[in-house]
């Protein structure tokens, strides 16, 4: 289980988040070709490692905020 | 000390890598090993090695709960369900090796109008597909089934379920071993310990894959590593919609025979069937955030049982006996991905999320078709990569997602 800090509420159990992927993952800018589109509704990043992901803090104070946190180790930092 | 008699021989050799190959596998998983076997048999391919980093099917191979059913909606997938599922039904036999592959009958549960419908209309896309379907009231499931509790409570009422009679369980190490140790016998090297690190790639085409016992050449190379497989589609240059997950399986103390078929419910996320032995064996869905991390939250597993309970109230003091995660690649639409990858000669098989195990023979056979010729197998055609590009998506969330 995960302990996630909340920029607000600070520290909270994992069962109080939504998951919400891939942090920062840009609109494409200008013209697009089919892959790139597809790539970027379809593809996210998938590190065995460090990832920068969207947490949802859905049965607290309702705010987006951003972690990154280890895939493996399940590190926070 | 002498080995007791007793005690089996080995099932196939344990050697070390040679330097090349025609055809590397990445991963000795329940797919690589099908692919091996029926490179061997189908194609006359030998000089094979598969490439496993752990123990010969320690992998998800290990871990899953064994469910068997080809009743999925979409034509695409049930041809490929369906063609696994034939093969199921012959492999003891052709394997020489008792699978314990039991079509005990699988129940897929409707807890509300919108699942009765959505069940109702994949029976009848089934049976207009070969595969047999039946749709049950909820007396008759309490017929089939008679340790479910179909009263009408407000919660979770059973109001009916799909039934597929020729779906059920098989042991999967017996699975593993059983196409390890045929692949074998063909001369195909399992090499176990042995971690893919890197690729060479010259002029688009790969020719040998690094590893942690060096550097072995290749004609093609196979990738069949399951949750990892976006970390060596990273390591050869490309990317791949995939997304890997901690899926959570636990069974129960041994029990006397009280559930002789497969129970699974979408909506309430829990699928359980009893093993040969005696165990309840229990899954539910991915935990929700990536991770390779093969452990997942408790909160999954009190989730599970508590829809358990509410299914089968006689469950209430079974004790757990152990709980473990194996990590799946989930597609954006909860089909597989076959076939040719931007790397010539370089091969992908992955993306079975939570459902793989049943598909594992017709997986082996259509990539190791796919492989032979380079070119898609027809059945693994649709499942190409090049359809998250073109928008002909395989939509089987309904069938896939949660439930296997
Ligand atoms: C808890 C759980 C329950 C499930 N229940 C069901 C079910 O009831 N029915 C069903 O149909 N499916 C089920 N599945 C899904 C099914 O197990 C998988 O889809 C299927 O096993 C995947 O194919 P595989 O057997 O080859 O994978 P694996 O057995 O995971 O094989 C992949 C292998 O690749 C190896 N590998 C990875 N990276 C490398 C590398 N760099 N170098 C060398 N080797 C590498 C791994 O060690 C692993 O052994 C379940 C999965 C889980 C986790
Ligand atoms: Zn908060």
């Amino acid at each position: 289980m995960l302990l996630i800090p909340c920029p607000f509420c600070g520290p909270r159990d994992e069962t109080e988040f939504r998951y919400g992927g891939q942090a920062g993952v840009p609109y494409p800018a200008g013209e697009t070709t089919d892959a790139e589109w597809a790539a970027y509704v379809f593809t996210r990043d998938n590190p065995k490692g460090w990832f920068h992901e969207r947490w949802f803090h859905a049965h607290g104070c309702r705010t987006w905020f951003t972690v990154e946190r280890h895939t493996l180790t399940q590190e926070i930092r | 000390m002498t080995r007791p008699s007793t005690h089996p021989d080995f099932l196939w050799r344990d050697p070390g890598p040679r330097p090349s190959y025609d055809v590397v596998i990445v991963g000795g998983g329940g797919h690589g090993l099908a692919t091996a076997y029926y490179l061997a048999r189908n194609h006359g391919l030998t000089n094979v090695a598969v490439l496993e980093k752990g123990w010969l099917a320690g992998g998800n191979m290990a871990r899953n709960t064994t469910i068997i059913r080809s009743n999925y909606l979409w034509d695409e997938s049930a041809a490929l369900y369906e063609h696994a599922l034939k093969l199921w039904e012959g492999l003891s036999e052709e394997l020489d090796y008792d699978l314990q592959f039991s079509q005990r009958g699988v129940l897929n549960l409707a807890h509300s109008l919108g699942d009765v419908r959505e069940g109702r209309r994949r029976v009848e896309a089934n049976r207009l597909n070969g595969v047999d379907a039946e749709w049950l009231d909820a007396a008759e499931v309490k017929k089939f089934c008679p340790v479910i509790d179909v009263s009408d409570r407000p919660r979770h009422p059973v109001m009916g379920a799909t039934l597929q009679r020729r779906g059920g369980i098989a042991k999967h190490d017996h699975v593993a071993w059983a196409l390890a140790r045929r692949a074998d016998a063909y001369g195909i090297d399992l090499i176990q310990g042995c971690e893919v690190t890197g690729f060479e790639i010259t002029g688009g085409r790969v020719t040998a894959v690094r590893t942690s016992r060096g550097r072995i050449a290749a004609g093609k190379v196979a990738l069949a590593a399951a949750g990892h497989t976006s970390v060596l589609a990273e390591l050869a240059g490309f990317r791949l919609p995939l997304q890997s997950h901690p899926l959570q399986a636990l069974v129960s103390e041994l029990l006397e025979p009280v559930l002789d078929c497969v129970v699974m419910s979408n909506a309430v996320h829990v699928y359980v069937s009893q093993a040969h032995k005696g165990e309840l064996v229990m899954g539910a869905g991915i935990d929700a955030y990536n991770s390779y991390g093969q452990r997942g939250g408790v909160h999954v597993i009190e989730a599970q049982m508590a829809a358990a309970l509410e299914l089968f109230p006689i469950f209430s003091r079974v004790r757990v006996l152990r709980t473990w995660a194996g990590i799946v690649d989930v597609s954006p639409d909860a089909s597989p991905i076959i076939g040719r990858t931007p790397v010539e000669n370089l091969f992908v098989n992955a993306g079975w999320g939570t459902g793989g195990f049943k598909a594992t023979p017709g997986a082996g056979w259509v990539y190791a078709d796919t492989i032979a010729h380079g070119r898609p197998h027809p059945l693994a055609e649709p499942f190409a990569l090049e359809r998250f590009t073109t928008g002909a998506l395989i939509d089987e969330h309904g069938a896939a997602a949660v439930a296997h």
